[in-house]
């Protein structure tokens, strides 16, 4: 080996000749692929819409996903007074640019949760969620939540689907958690969520949810059935974080203000 | 290295010197990735693409890199290609880059690339390197979809996603081994797996590091 290739300006020369190249490669690469990586993501973001929901066939095309996620209006809404707001109150120009959970660490955005009141665990909750509607004649058939609270190991994030009365579940599902494979992570088994659908959020009272997960399984005679959920097995505490986090993403001081309005006709 | 054949360089790497039964390499994500049969092939084929194209490359460029910036010069390469396979990833297989999320990221940090770039890469020239790297990528991937296999069959009840023994949670019979679903228990089928492949191979058992000797204290009574 020549000793020629160990001085110091070849060795410069080599390191900079090597690092242009390869942010060439690296940067090209990323740019390329940039489109067909935000078409996924959005892509992404619809599937786990209409899949938490429940309205998703399985093995559906993109095409499909589209056609089907057209048909709802995607608004944003003030969670205090539960009216619709313009999307430049948040700075975006389309309600679909606008991220609730990173705008729940944004202090301008979002308000402390005390702890007395913090069942789901997010410690800060975004003063304006972004909710999908589905209308037909100027009533409002379908709407489509999404929640996210603490389980055992992490926050789960998912969708809560009512029918056109507000108050009947047409589907719940979360798109990401990380909770025990085989036991907490049972809530993507399509069986259990399968028996969320046709339960009732409210009683009478309409701003105190009453969703229960109990154990044992839910009979058909048992009282109370249309709000109980069989609780997932061996996941004492997932099944207590999905309980706490649907309660309180459906109480007054989540979703119960604005689904009052829209009951009433107001918004 | 001029007696090595190309057959050699490419099938040596699977059981006879495999990266990870026998150098016990790369197990970081041989317990990260192996839940599920489908994210586990398109992490070896992330692995085999890494060492291969990175082996080719720093064997083309050997004989111009300085020795003192040559581990930084193969991080260099190494990592530019992760980055690469994992934007191809998040373009066309998006819901299996998102299942192996960091791990893709983390093969920088696989010993197995940085070990034949430096062992075998500086010393060959570039089609046995290039063959190296696939060899060596595919010696990863028998043992991680032998340990997918036995993941999956036993803690799902599946095979590349389709269910075989329906669950009871899905109303069938199998009572899954929850086990094997979390990371420790890759760690068991490894070692069975290393246990298996020198019962076969006698010759790949190491030396035992000392030998007790034998008992003579005499017991005061």
């Amino acid at each position: 080996m020549a000793k020629a290739k160990e001085t110091v300006s070849r060795t410069l020369i080599v390191a900079l000749v090597l690092s242009i190249v390869f942010s060439v490669v690296v940067s090209t690469a990323a740019v390329m692929l940039k489109p067909a990586q935000i078409q996924n993501q959005n892509l992404d973001i619809k599937t786990n819409i209409l899949s938490s929901a429940g309205m998703l066939p399985q093995g559906s095309s993109a095409q499909e996903i589209e056609e089907l996620f057209e048909r709802f209006e995607v608004r944003l809404v003030d969670l205090d007074t539960g009216e619709y707001v313009e999307p430049s109150v948040v700075g975006v120009k389309d309600p679909m640019k606008y991220d609730m959970y990173k705008a729940a660490s944004d202090p301008e955005l979002s308000t402390d949760i005390p702890s007395s009141e913090d069942k789901a665990g997010i410690k800060r909750r975004p003063n304006i969620a972004k909710v999908y509607t589905m209308s037909e004649d100027g009533k409002v058939t379908r709407v489509v939540l999404p929640i996210h609270g603490y389980g055992l190991w992490s926050t789960l994030y998912g969708f809560i689907s009512l029918e056109g009365d507000l108050n009947t579940v047409e589907g719940l599902g979360f798109y990401a958690h990380a909770e025990t494979p085989g036991l907490g992570g049972e809530v993507d088994n399509p069986r259990w969520k399968k028996q969320w659908v046709g339960k009732e959020v409210y009683d009478g009272e309409l701003t105190e949810p009453q969703i229960r997960l109990v154990k044992g399984g839910v009979s058909a005679d048992a009282a109370d059935k249309e709000h109980k959920v069989d609780a997932l097995s061996g996941a004492t505490l997932t099944s207590r974080g999905v309980q706490q986090l649907v309660n309180y993403w459906m109480s007054d001081r989540g979703y119960a203000p604005f689904l009052q309005k829209l009951r009433e006709g107001e918004v | 290295m001029a007696d090595a054949s190309a057959k050699q360089v490419l099938f040596e790497p699977i059981f006879s010197n495999n990266p990870i039964a026998l150098q016990i390499l790369g197990i970081c994500s041989a317990l990260a990735v192996t839940t599920s049969m489908n994210v586990t092939i398109v992490m070896c084929l992330a692995v085999i693409s890494v060492t291969a194209f990175s082996n080719l490359a720093v064997s083309l460029v050997r004989s111009q890199i300085p020795g003192s910036i040559r581990i930084i010069v193969q991080m260099t390469i190494i990592a530019s290609l992760v980055i690469v396979v994992d934007q191809i990833l998040k373009a066309y297989a998006y819901e299996i880059s998102k299942q192996l999320s960091v791990f893709v990221g983390l093969i920088i940090t696989n010993c197995i690339v940085m070990g034949r770039a430096e062992g075998f890469a500086m010393k060959n020239g570039p089609w046995l390197s290039f063959l190296d790297g696939i060899g060596n990528g595919l010696g990863y991937s028998v043992l991680l979809l032998f340990v997918a296999f036995f993941r999956e069959l036993l803690g799902a009840g599946s095979l590349f996603g389709v269910s075989l023994m329906p669950t009871v949670n899905e109303g069938g019979w199998y009572i899954p081994n929850g086990l094997l679903l979390l990371p420790p228990s890759a760690f068991f089928i490894i070692g069975l797996a290393i246990w298996g492949l020198r019962t076969w191979k006698p010759e790949q058992v190491e030396d035992a590091d000392y030998k007790m000797s034998r008992h003579t204290a005499k017991e005061a009574f």
